[in-house]
């Protein structure tokens, strides 16, 4: 008798786990509620052909530093042929692919901490195309010394996230991983 | 010889006649009916057609490098773009999705048209042989 609900509690346990990985990636509320997972930064990107597809020219922005607006506007097929002055033409298959990934985590459904902060520091209609336009990212670069960036050989803009953020590809952007070329750690 | 000989014999050699590289197979997807001939010479002058735009002359090396057989610096983020002689880089055309993608991509920003198919085979057939 004992030993029917040991195997009991065992498969009770075994589906809990099953359903927590199955919501892992479009999560729900209450995954969000109960999850110990730190949600201090940026969702990072697990999409591996959006990861293959941009990272073929640059470092694939996660799709929390942008609202929804934004990426779709980016991803419009006339704006991909000219994107930023280069053509990043995508088939239309992979294209939509892409696309429904990011308004998936996109920054406006985010429960990622800086996602939300990029959110809060947009006006309601705002949807800028570049990373760095957001107010919220201007105003945590806002005092570095521009010769450390524009004037900086090996980081040249602040589009360049991962120049200086070592943990970029994680999604993490806090100070303690900010390693700037040619100068060191960034402290305040 | 027999006919047995012959048979081992052609069976040896099969898979050299058919095991073409990636970069020939690709020259074969766009020229499926064999009618077009590829001339790596045309390749060559096509990679260095020169364009200007915004005041600045764009080619293939603008972004591929001078030297094929080392690895170029896509001109605007610095990203590193693996080299694009065949010699130097047999993963190169292994898939032609990739292929198609990049010949669309980059014939429109170089020319600022698409290539045709004649120009797409010459610029393989130019880095098969660089």
């Amino acid at each position: 008798m004992m030993k029917k609900w040991i195997v009991l509690l065992m498969v009770a346990m075994i589906g809990l786990g099953i359903n927590s990985a199955a919501f892992a990636e479009d999560e729900s509320f209450f995954d969000w509620l109960f999850s110990l997972e730190p949600r201090n930064e940026i969702k990072p990107m697990h999409n591996e052909l959006y990861n293959e597809e941009c990272s073929d020219c640059h470092f694939p922005y996660q799709a929390g530093l942008l609202p929804e607006a934004s990426w779709r506007k980016l991803f419009e097929p006339a704006a991909l042929e000219d994107h930023f002055g280069d053509n990043a033409e995508l088939d239309d298959e992979t294209r939509i692919e892409l696309l429904t990934a990011l308004i998936a985590d996109s920054a406006d459904k985010s429960h990622y901490k800086r996602s939300k902060k990029i959110i809060a520091s947009l006006g309601e209609n705002e949807a800028p195309l570049r990373i760095i336009d957001i107010p919220y990212i201007k105003r945590k670069h806002h005092d570095i010394p521009e010769d450390l960036i524009a004037g900086n050989e090996k980081v040249k803009s602040l589009s360049y996230c991962d120049a200086c953020h070592q943990k970029a590809d994680e999604g993490i952007y806090d100070d303690d991983t900010v390693v700037i070329p040619g100068h060191g750690n960034w402290t305040w | 010889m027999n006919k047995l000989t012959l048979f081992i014999i052609a069976l040896l050699l099969s898979p050299v006649a058919v095991a073409a590289t990636p970069i020939e197979q690709r020259m074969a997807d766009y020229n499926p009916d064999g009618n077009l001939t590829f001339d790596a010479k045309r390749g060559e002058a096509l990679w260095h057609q020169q364009r200007m735009v915004d005041g600045k002359q764009r080619d293939c090396n603008t972004c591929h490098g001078k030297d094929l057989t080392q690895a170029g610096k896509h001109v605007k983020t610095g990203k590193v773009i693996e080299p694009m002689a065949y010699s130097a880089n047999k993963e190169r055309f292994t898939k032609l999705k990739k292929v198609k993608k990049w010949f669309k991509r980059n014939c429109k920003w170089t020319y600022g048209r698409e290539c045709t198919t004649q120009e797409k085979g010459d610029l393989l057939k130019y880095l098969s042989q660089y």
